[in-house]
């Protein structure tokens, strides 16, 4: 489904992205993890277009990412996305923010748009919350809008940038068990997450980085029981000592 | 002294001086709108990534805003017909001025707004599938307009004093209409303190907006 082959990035001079690799089939769930600043972001921000990238390349679902001619909207609208810091538009209520994809791109009527919002706001538990505004919900709250943002575009994969990083501890499990739920209904998700919990219970496969390298690709038993590099094997028991 | 003063002068003024103020709010208006306008273009401009594009929008903006207002009103009076072979009248010239003159300004008051708007939010809205063109006009420019209506406002007091320069092409607004009741009649102290008052009732009206404004958008 996700094919990442020999992706290098470079800002200017510095190389942030060396020679990636990855392979991500239809309903896997793969956890990326790796110490801040390892290209984590930038990695899966290429799989979307977000990033463009210099050298290598990736296909989704058979297009390929970086070619010319390319239409990236397009593409782009079937890959979900959550940010770290929710992004949600702050100048339009929930209900807005879900429907503004569905109407805009995919060209559905407001009241298709508004069907669709409502039962995905009762996916995530917020149908109470439509005619709110981002800034008058928890964290929690917000980051499951994202969520079903994302989904209202019926995504064929979903990208998640550490979902849960920006938010109160007591807030991290009910956008945990939203994820835990979507990937068990077999959705194929690239998650960046340090919540080893998540990676244990739903992971298929778990890839660590460093200084812009896959250091570590192995399936999620093996990653856990004993990481084959040193890198590795430190920062998981510096993140599961927490 | 004040006995001297014949207050009775502005009543018998009065329709004289509200047509003139009928053209001094139709120049404002107008002139606000179309600033507005343009200046959204030259400021869309200004941030392209297309270098041509954006030197060409910058040379714009710096270029007005090193020329006093009055020496562009006189340009478009008396140069523009000699280049385009006819007089297109004081109304259209001053018009033309004016918007052109203060979209130099708005645009970077309008840059600044955009770019007040993070990088997260275009992320976001072209992750679910948006193109340039749709993120701008449906998530960055209503933000940005938001945080900038305090700003926007304070120039466009500014623009609607500006607006009395009209004089110089012989236009009849608020403040040239006093003028000429007030040279006729003799009654330069009754008239001119009128419309002193006049004006700054109006501009502390729009500065109180502004505050108001402010403080519903700052959270
Ligand atoms: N626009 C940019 N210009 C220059 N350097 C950048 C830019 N974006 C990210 N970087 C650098 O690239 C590296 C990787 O960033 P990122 O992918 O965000 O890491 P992670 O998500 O793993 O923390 C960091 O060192 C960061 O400073
Ligand atoms: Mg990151």
């Amino acid at each position: 489904m996700i094919e990442i082959k020999n992706v290098s990035k470079w800002y200017a001079d510095f190389h942030v992205l060396d020679d990636c690799s990855t392979f991500v089939g239809k309903g896997d769930v793969v956890v990326i993890c790796g110490p801040s600043g390892s290209g984590k972001s930038t990695l899966i921000k290429c799989v979307n277009g977000l990033e463009p990238f210099q050298k290598g390349e990736i296909t989704v679902d058979g297009t390929s990412v970086g070619q010319k001619g390319v239409n990236l909207n397009a593409l782009r609208s079937r890959i979900g996305m959550v940010f770290q810091n929710f992004e949600l538009f702050p100048h339009m209520t929930v209900l807005q923010n879900i429907a503004l994809g569905q109407t805009k791109v995919l060209g559905r009527t407001e009241p298709e748009a508004h069907d669709r919002s409502m039962l995905l706001l009762d996916r995530v538990g917020l149908v109470d919350q439509a005619d709110k505004h981002p800034a008058q919900l928890s964290g929690g709250q917000q980051q499951r809008v994202a969520i079903a943002r994302a989904l209202a575009m019926d995504p064929i994969a979903m990208l998640f940038d550490e979902p849960t990083s920006a938010l109160d501890p007591e807030m991290i499990n009910e956008v945990l068990d939203v994820m835990v739920e979507l990937a068990k209904e077999g959705m194929t998700m690239m998650v960046v997450t340090h919540e080893m919990g998540f990676a244990r219970k739903v992971a298929d496969k778990v890839i660590f980085m460093d200084e812009g390298r896959i250091v570590e690709e192995a399936n999620t038993k093996e990653f856990f029981e004993k990481p084959r590099s040193e890198r590795a094997q430190e920062f998981l028991s510096k993140i599961l000592s927490h | 002294m004040f006995k001297d003063f014949d207050w009775a002068v502005i009543g018998r003024a009065l329709p004289f001086l509200v047509d003139g103020m009928g053209m001094t709010l139709q120049l404002t208006v107008i002139a606000i709108f179309g600033g507005i306008c343009f200046g959204t273009l030259l400021a869309l401009l200004r941030i392209s990534p297309f270098r041509p594009i954006s030197f060409v929008a910058g040379s714009y903006v710096n270029f007005f805003r090193s020329m006093p207002l009055i020496l562009v009103i006189f340009w478009f009076y008396f140069l523009v017909p000699q280049i385009i072979g006819r007089p297109i009248g004081g109304f259209y010239s001053v018009l033309i001025a004016f918007v052109m003159f203060e979209a130099a300004y708005y645009c970077e008051i309008i840059r600044a707004g955009i770019q007040s708007v993070t990088r997260g939010q275009i992320m976001a809205g072209t992750a679910i599938g948006l193109s340039y063109i749709q993120a701008m006009r449906y998530i960055v420019l209503p933000q940005a307009f938001r945080n900038m209506i305090p700003v926007l406002l304070t120039q466009s007091i500014i623009m609607f004093q500006d607006t009395s320069l009209v004089y110089v092409v012989g236009l009849r607004d608020f403040l040239t209409s006093a003028d000429l009741i007030a040279t006729r009649d003799n009654r330069l102290v009754e008239l001119y303190s009128t419309i002193a008052v006049v004006y700054f009732i109006l501009c502390l009206l729009g500065s109180l907006a502004v505050r108001r404004l402010q403080r519903k958008y700052t959270i």
